[in-house]
C-alpha cells in the first residue's frame, strides 16, 4: 500500500517538475548574462588582476547552479531528494579527485628539485 | 519482501503489460538511473579536469595556452552550446504539451546549434595539429586534448541520440517510451552543457590570464 502511495507521490512531482517557458527563459538570460560576466572578466582588462580568478571561479558556480535549477530541474523538492543527494555526493567525490591530485602534486613539486634547479646546482658542485 | 515486489514488478514490465503504476514507477527508476550514470560520467570528466590541472604548465617548451587559445572564438562556441540548452528545453515544453511536429523542430533546431559547436571544435583541433600544437606536442596538450576532446565525443554521441529520437518522434508519437527516453536525452544535453562551462572556465578562461 504505500509502495504505490509512494509511487503515485513521485508521478505527482514529475509533473510538478517540467518547468515552464517562463523559467527556461529565465535561466537562458542567467546563463548568457554570467557568460558574458565571464568573459568580459578576463577579455576587457578592467577587473583587477587579482580578482580575476576568484571571480571567473565565482561566475562559473553561478552559471552551473543555474543551469542546475533552470534546466535540470534540481531541487530539493520530495521527487528530486534521490537525485540530489547523489549530486552532493558526486560532488564530494569531485572535490576529493581534484583538490586532492593539486594538493599531492603541488606538494610533489615542492619537495623533489625541479630539473632547472637540478642542473643549476650540479653546475656549481 | 521488498524483493517479491521488484520481481513482481519486472515480471510486468517484461510481458509488456503497461499498467498505470508499474509505468510511471518505471520510468522514474530509469531518469534516477541515468541521473546515476550522468554522476559517473562526473567522475570520468573530474579526473580529467584534475588531471588538466596538474599538468597545464608543463608545456615543454612548446606553445602555452595563452599563445593558442582566442577567446572571442570560444565565446562562439559557448553561445552556440547554451542556445542548444535552451531549444532542447522548448522541444520539452512541446513535448509535454503534446505538439509532436513542434518536438521534431526544435529538436532539429538544437541538432543545428550542436553540429555548429562540434564544427567549430573540430575546426580548432585541425588549426592546433597544424601548427604543430597536437596532443603529442607536451603534457599540457595532451590533457587539453583529452579533456574538450572527451566532452566533443560526448556532445557527438548527443547528436547521434537527437537524430535517432526525430525518427521516433516521428515514426511512434510521443508515446510513454519515447517520452521516457527524451526526458534522459534532455538530461544528457543539459549536463553537458554544465561540463562545458567548467571547460571554459578552466581550461581557456584560466589558461589566458
Amino acid at each position: 500500500m504505500s509502495a504505490h502511495h509512494s509511487h503515485a507521490h513521485v508521478a505527482d512531482h514529475q509533473h510538478a517538475n517540467h518547468g515552464s517557458l517562463k523559467s527556461y527563459i529565465v535561466g537562458f538570460a542567467l546563463s548568457i548574462i554570467l557568460t558574458f560576466m565571464s568573459f568580459g572578466c578576463v577579455m576587457s582588462g578592467a577587473v583587477p588582476h587579482d580578482l580575476v580568478m576568484p571571480g571567473i571561479m565565482v561566475l562559473c558556480v553561478a552559471q552551473v547552479l543555474v543551469q542546475l535549477v533552470f534546466f535540470l530541474h534540481l531541487s530539493a523538492k520530495p521527487g528530486q531528494r534521490d537525485n540530489l543527494s547523489i549530486g552532493v555526493f558526486t560532488v564530494l567525490i569531485i572535490a576529493i579527485v581534484v583538490v586532492g591530485s593539486l594538493w599531492v602534486m603541488h606538494n610533489m613539486n615542492v619537495y623533489m628539485m625541479h630539473p632547472a634547479t637540478q642542473s643549476m646546482s650540479s653546475s656549481i658542485g | 519482501m521488498s524483493s517479491s515486489v521488484i520481481t513482481a514488478n519486472h515480471g510486468v514490465v517484461a510481458h509488456g503489460d503497461a499498467g498505470h503504476h508499474e509505468h510511471h514507477d518505471d520510468g522514474s527508476k530509469t531518469l534516477l538511473g541515468f541521473w546515476i550514470y550522468l554522476m559517473s560520467d562526473c567522475l570520468i570528466f573530474s579526473a580529467l579536469f584534475a588531471s588538466f590541472a596538474v599538468l597545464c604548465n608543463a608545456t615543454a617548451g612548446g606553445p602555452t595556452s595563452k599563445e593558442l587559445f582566442e577567446l572571442p572564438y570560444v565565446l562562439g562556441e559557448t553561445m552556440l552550446l547554451l542556445f542548444s540548452s535552451f531549444t532542447f528545453g522548448v522541444a520539452m515544453l512541446n513535448m509535454h504539451a503534446g505538439k509532436r511536429n513542434k518536438v521534431i523542430g526544435w529538436l532539429f533546431v538544437t541538432f543545428l546549434f550542436g553540429l555548429g559547436f562540434i564544427a567549430m571544435e573540430v575546426h580548432e583541433f585541425a588549426h592546433l595539429i597544424h601548427e604543430g600544437a597536437g596532443p603529442s606536442r607536451s603534457a599540457f596538450l595532451s590533457s587539453y586534448f583529452a579533456l574538450v576532446g572527451t566532452h566533443g565525443l560526448h556532445v557527438s554521441a548527443g547528436l547521434i541520440w537527437i537524430v535517432v529520437m526525430m525518427h521516433m518522434v516521428g515514426k511512434f508519437g510521443l508515446n510513454d517510451v519515447v517520452q521516457r527516453r527524451l526526458s534522459c536525452l534532455s538530461l544528457f544535453w543539459h549536463f553537458l552543457d554544465v561540463v562545458w562551462i567548467c571547460v571554459f572556465t578552466i581550461v581557456y578562461l584560466r589558461g589566458v590570464l
